[in-house]
């Protein structure tokens, strides 16, 4: 499991609109071109210094695949980088603060303490 | 001897700029009581004059990432572009442009290392709305030049809740003995109760209002050690999960010092937040 890529994911398509909305229409696209071209990108390096070990375990694929952001908080991603990001996606089709409601109460099951962010 | 005129420490709430900016008819019903709280607040900076000031804010995941992680970090440049493109999506917020000061930038950095705080630095930094949203609530004009001075209370594992306080008050040693006629104010900001994320968000009051009464009572009498005794970095994930932006409110209270009660106490309840303003004067208050 790395809680570090998936909250890489996060960060990376969030700062980016083309890849927000690339992730918003085909996630399942997204997420595996994602893995294959950028998970390996490093920060402040030239493209050909890339990370060679980082890889998604089969359920975190499938939780960004499929939008599930109680399946990423319950993994430990970053609750702030998936909030962000899924308001970018999903915020658009709701009215005010509706989306925002609706994300807490998916997850009104979790008790505390909540899953450790640490990476 | 440089002058510290004010101490400022406040919420950052992403949506006073729009709620402020927007027509008056299309205002929520709470903007009034806000705005008018805001402007109050804002008084208190303006009458302690200053030329310089010392922003202490936290990236919230813009610029610094998890592959290269400072705890504490200092801004030294000529100026600071600022806000980011999800900031401008989600908030509505203007791309800014803030001037530095590198003369008190590049003290801090010095005498923070020979005070035993090993201030990471960036020559080119961006900054967020952790620092633009003070700008805007107290310093409009955004005419100042500044210091951006970064904490991590975001990526664990994070500073311990004393050595906030204990940062708070090197950054006062530090600006008392930069060699400068120049009046600083020191602004910084945090959350009290807050949750982003998890199954308390966006509730009608903060995650924790008997947690924000008692935070506000804490600042608002400088009352450090009672703080400190009562809150760890395990006791801040029980008032909300982004509580631990609470530690910014410590450092203030370590820079205007144990026991300092605050010259200015103001709060307002949002839906999902209680906002909290306060301000001190070293040096005796202006107004």
């Amino acid at each position: 499991m790395s809680k570090y890529l998936i909250d890489k994911f996060l960060f990376s398509v969030d700062r980016d609109p083309e890849l927000t909305e690339r992730y918003r229409t085909d996630p399942v696209e997204l997420v595996e071109w994602w893995e294959r071209e950028l998970a390996g990108s490093l920060l402040n390096c030239i493209p050909h210094e890339k990370t060679t070990w980082l890889a998604f375990d089969d359920d975190e694929r499938r939780a960004l695949r499929e939008h599930d952001h109680v399946a990423l908080f319950e993994m430990g991603a970053h609750p702030f980088l998936t909030l962000t990001l899924f308001i970018a996606l999903f915020e658009r089709d709701h009215g005010p603060m509706e989306y925002q409601l609706a994300y807490a109460r998916a997850m009104d099951h979790v008790t505390q303490p909540y899953p450790d962010i640490s990476t | 001897m440089a002058e510290l005129v004010a101490v400022v420490a406040s919420t950052h709430h992403p949506f006073y700029y729009r709620t402020s900016t927007m027509p008056e008819a299309e205002r929520p019903p709470f903007a009034a009581e806000w705005i008018a709280k805001i402007e109050a607040f804002r008084e208190t900076l303006t009458a302690a004059r200053p030329d310089v000031l010392v922003m202490v804010g936290s990236d919230h995941f813009h610029q610094l990432w998890l592959d290269n992680m400072p705890q504490f970090l200092v801004g030294k440049a000529p100026f600071f572009d600022a806000n980011f493109h999800n900031e401008e999506r989600e908030f509505g917020l203007p791309k800014m442009r803030l001037r530095g000061q590198e003369d008190l930038a590049a003290h801090l950095l010095r005498d923070g290392l020979d005070r035993d705080f090993d201030l990471a630095f960036s020559n080119e930094l961006r900054i967020d709305h952790s620092i633009t949203c003070p700008i805007i609530t107290l310093r409009p004009e955004a005419d100042l030049p500044i210091v951006p001075v970064y904490t991590n209370i975001f990526a664990p594992p994070l500073p311990q809740p004393r050595r906030f306080v204990a940062l708070g008050g090197v950054i006062r040693e530090m600006v008392e003995s930069w060699e400068s006629d120049l009046r600083v104010a020191v602004i910084g900001t945090g959350h009290l109760s807050l949750e982003l994320g998890g199954p308390r968000q966006f509730g009608p009051t903060g995650p924790d209002p008997v947690f924000d009464r008692r935070a506000v009572d804490w600042i608002a009498n400088g009352d450090v050690a009672g703080c400190l005794a009562e809150v760890s970095l395990e006791s801040l994930h029980a008032p909300g999960n982004a509580t631990h932006g609470f530690m910014d409110f410590m450092l203030m209270m370590g820079v205007a010092g144990e026991g300092a009660k605050a010259d200015f106490v103001e709060t307002v309840d949002l839906f999902h937040t209680m906002e909290a303003y306060f301000t001190w004067y070293p040096g005796g208050d202006p107004r």
